[in-house]
């Protein structure tokens, strides 16, 4: 895509196409000869990884719809399909659902490269705002993808952000209206979002190759902010900058796969795992993380319309940059005051997306009034400033000085991110501590399926089925469940004749040859018979509260783990939130104290949100008998039934943790090899 | 350095190459390993069981299994000796009428109600030979679910099934 091509072809086939269809010589031109600035630091690396994510996230898009219904009634249970029965339906759904975190994850890392070296002044604009009108198709497009699995999240979110455009005066009714095709969220919603989150991502793909485009007609930026004047400035893409990116995208993908496969859910919200409820919207709403800093620029203003126009500048503020920023040096390496501007900012940018989890009370509202402030500020006001006041350092004369004068650690920097550290940690902190008052956290419990080699114990899962099926069963379903799964690789291990017996054990409702409903014994294909018609006869029998079914339930219930065990939990890796207040509801009912009323119906539980909840305590010690030898206490019951349905929510988690192994070791082995490849390439370089 | 004389260079340049090459080949079993039958579906393939009782001499009824017709044919004495009558060398796809049906239950013909050729469904009691008509390319099979006439090469396969009591069937 640079001028003309360099590529001679030696084969006379490749002769004879080369000049009806120059495409291997515009490849050649665009990633093999094409020169690209020998000081490329790994920063640079994450436009590779970024046409990766997008192609990661194609393929295995285009796989999750070979199995998926874009239907109200359906959708939901699809997803959970895929995640069940679907070979490597698991894999392939975690692998997208978190590749779309990796692919924001990279575009923010992206986007704040370009805002420290400068890569949107002359001759970028365009290229730059290019990228802006990607990332604004990536928000759309994982804002659409987030609402087809029709989980309560998916649903609420879907609502708050088409109300948004609600915010317009006259037209803002009707546009709504429109973009929902009914009167509220609705299936109409759900298929024409799951149409356009099937497009866009083709759209995306054609402004990334104007974006490439633009790119190799401008060349790279580096981090000096010198335009290459020699050879001697370049290196060709190929080997050195194809090596280096693929290094980075090796360990990259250690970190993506770690969150694949060892903590999936960590990004998600568990009220996702509640279906869609339009009469019910969850206590807290609260976007993906990558949306967070702007969902707290929008709350922090408490005016609609102002609180849209705040959100959308917020966005469209990034195609401005070129313009808005008057310094005529690029990288901020030379630029001794918008470095810590630059850095104040990414505090910023951090400490908004903090706020945007957090509820919009108190002091918060304040801080993030101040936060959005400083948003704007740094564009407004100290971008076109600083290029007026600002004394640059001298900046090298060409890339190969800049090389060879290694620049000394900027301890400035280091120390100024010390200080934002520790301020953000007393931000995050004081909120923590703010909602600890509320309600006591479950006690952690050790369980055999936790960590990276976690396997579930077989007796135990039997143990919580045999719980489930003399006690829970009588008020909750287990509706996604078959008996067969009971008798699956990686579950509670029972033998086919077990499962057969037990299937046995049920009545299932089927038609007979004269069209009648009859009832008859379970097989193991069956699903697990709901104890209710529907719902209204259960909250008929159980006397109010609606008893949950129970299939994602380990995956759809949790609590809030502050600061800073959130970020431990990454790193532990915590995923048994769910289990820790299952059991924990299971053991937590108590005496009633003395200043506490209770609604009629309810009973005082000390782990359940405002402490009143429908379910009379469900278990008395030796009420289930236990042939194993374990203790028959409330509290292995709580235990084992808890562990019973982490599996019955996950059921693939061992060939999780066993194929999520079996890579990481791949990818450790791989980006050593790649290390080593990129090392030997660049040596005569360097 | 000459070309010929592999390195230590050229060693790490093979290796990671190698070691891509086959993440991306593992990459494709899951992408590829997807498009096969789901658990669900193969649970659902179990066996059935078919009662027999109210299916009338001469009454051809059809069931599902694994997403499949099979017809079920409660053959009458006559239709029997005709096809038995008929000499297996002048067949298409030569095979006698006792192979096709289980011992001792001669008047019950099992059948995947598949056409050999395309996979139509036939109709039953149509065609020259007292068996099937495939209306799609006009294939025509004789009471005992042989190729007669058409297109089609093989006879209509008869599905896995054991007779559980003298009236009930278990078919897969």
């Amino acid at each position: 895509m640079s001028g003309t091509s360099t590529y001679q072809p030696q084969n006379a086939f490749l002769k004879w196409f080369e000049r009806r269809l120059p495409i291997v010589g515009l490849v050649h031109s665009s990633f093999v000869t094409y020169p690209t600035p020998r000081n490329l630091n790994y920063w640079w690396t994450f436009g590779g990884i970024l046409s990766f994510m997008l192609v990661v996230q194609i393929i295995t898009g285009i796989v999750l719809v070979m199995h998926y219904t874009p239907n109200v009634n359906m959708a939901f249970d699809s997803v959970e399909h895929i995640m069940r029965d679907v070979n490597y339906g698991w894999l392939l759904r975690y692998v997208h659902a978190t590749g779309a975190s990796a692919f924001f994850f990279a575009v923010y890392i992206h986007m704040f490269r370009g805002l420290y070296y400068g890569s949107y002044k002359a001759p970028r604009e365009v290229l730059w705002i290019l990228g802006v009108i990607i990332y604004l198709l990536m928000m759309a497009t994982g804002f659409m993808g987030y609402v087809l699995p029709w989980g309560q999240m998916s649903f609420w979110a879907a609502t708050v952000i088409t109300s948004l455009f609600g915010a317009i005066p006259v037209v803002g009714e009707p546009i709504v209206t429109w973009l929902w095709g009914g009167y509220a969220v609705g299936n109409p919603t759900l298929q024409r979002f799951f149409s356009l989150h099937y497009l866009l991502p083709f759209v995306i793909a054609g402004v990334v190759g104007l974006h490439v485009w633009a790119l190799h007609i401008a060349g790279q930026n580096n981090p000096a902010g010198v335009e290459p004047q020699t050879e001697k400035d370049t290196v060709p893409f190929t080997p050195y900058a194809t090596t280096k990116d693929a290094f980075g995208l090796a360990v990259f993908c250690i970190f993506f796969a770690w969150f694949v496969f060892y903590i999936p859910n960590y990004l998600m919200h568990p009220d996702n795992y509640i279906p869609a409820n339009p009469g019910q919207t969850p206590p807290e709403i609260v976007p993906e993380w990558y949306y967070l800093p702007f969902y707290a620029i929008l709350r922090s203003i408490p005016n609609k319309l102002a609180g849209v126009i705040a959100l959308f500048s917020s966005i469209l503020v990034l195609a401005f940059v070129p313009w808005l920023d008057t310094s005529r040096i690029k990288s901020a390496t030379y630029r001794p005051i918008y470095k810590w501007c630059f850095w104040a900012f990414v505090v910023v940018c951090i400490g908004l997306g903090y706020l945007g989890s957090q509820p919009p009370a108190g002091i918060y509202v304040r801080i993030a009034q101040f936060l959005t402030f400083c948003y704007f500020a740094f564009f407004l006001i100290a971008m076109p400033l600083l290029g007026l006041i600002e004394t640059p350092r001298p900046q090298p004369n060409s890339i190969a000085d800049a090389v060879l004068k290694k620049a000394k650690k900027p301890m400035g920097v280091i120390a100024l991110l010390g200080v934002a550290v520790v301020g953000l940690a007393a931000l995050f902190g004081s909120t923590t501590q703010a909602s600890a008052q509320e309600a006591e956290n479950p006690p952690a419990l050790k369980w055999s399926f936790s960590g990276p080699f976690g396997t579930f114990d077989r007796g135990q899962l039997q143990r919580g089925f045999k719980v489930y099926s003399e006690v829970c069963k009588n008020c909750h379903s287990l509706k996604l469940l078959s008996f067969r799964n009971l008798g699956e690789p990686g579950g509670p291990g029972f033998t086919e004749a077990q499962v057969k017996a037990i299937a046995e054990d049920f009545k299932v409702k089927d038609t007979n040859d004269q069209g009648e409903v009859v009832e008859r014994k379970g097989r193991p294909a069956d699903r697990f018979p709901p104890p209710f018609e529907n719902d209204a006869q259960a909250r008929q029998v159980t006397g109010g509260a609606l008893p949950p079914d129970m299939s994602v339930l380990a995956k759809a219930r949790g609590y809030k783990r502050g600061f800073p065990t959130f970020l431990v939990d990454m790193v532990v890796p915590y995923q048994e939130a769910g289990t820790d207040y299952i059991a924990a509801i299971v053991n937590g009912f108590a005496e009633k104290p003395a200043n506490v009323t209770l609604p009629p119906n309810t009973y005082y539980n000390k782990y359940f949100p405002g402490h009143a909840i429908g379910m009379r305590p469900p278990l008395t010690d030796k009420q289930v008998e236990y042939t194993d030898g374990s203790p028959q206490t409330v509290d292995q019951y709580a235990r084992d039934v808890a562990a019973f349905l982490m599996w019955a929510a996950e059921p693939n988690l061992e060939a999780r943790h066993r194929i999520g192994f079996q890579v990481m070791i791949f990818l450790i082995v791989f980006a050593g090899l790649l290390y080593f490849t990129k090392r030997k390439v660049w040596a005569d370089v360097h | 350095m000459s070309s010929a004389e592999p390195t230590r260079r050229d060693f790490l340049y093979i290796a990671t190459g190698a070691v891509g090459a086959i993440g991306a080949a593992a990459t494709l079993i899951p992408l590829i390993g997807q498009m096969n039958p789901d658990a669900s579906t193969i649970a659902a393939g179990a066996p059935i069981e078919v009662d027999l009782s109210p299916i009338a001499e001469g009454q051809v009824i059809k069931v599902f299994w694994r997403s499949k017709p099979i017809f079920i044919s409660h053959r009458s004495k006559k239709e029997i000796d005709e096809v038995r009558a008929v000499p297996t060398n002048t067949l298409k796809d030569p095979q006698e009428d006792q192979a096709r049906v289980q011992k001792g239950h001669d008047q019950w013909l099992v059948l995947i109600g598949i056409c050999t050729h395309l996979g139509c469904i036939p109709l039953a009691n149509q065609g020259d030979y007292d068996g099937w008509f495939c209306p799609c390319h006009g294939s025509q099979y004789d009471a005992s679910g042989r190729i007669r006439r058409g297109p089609a090469p093989f006879n209509l396969a008869v599905p896995p099934y054991k007779f559980v009591s003298d009236s009930k069937i278990q078919i897969g």
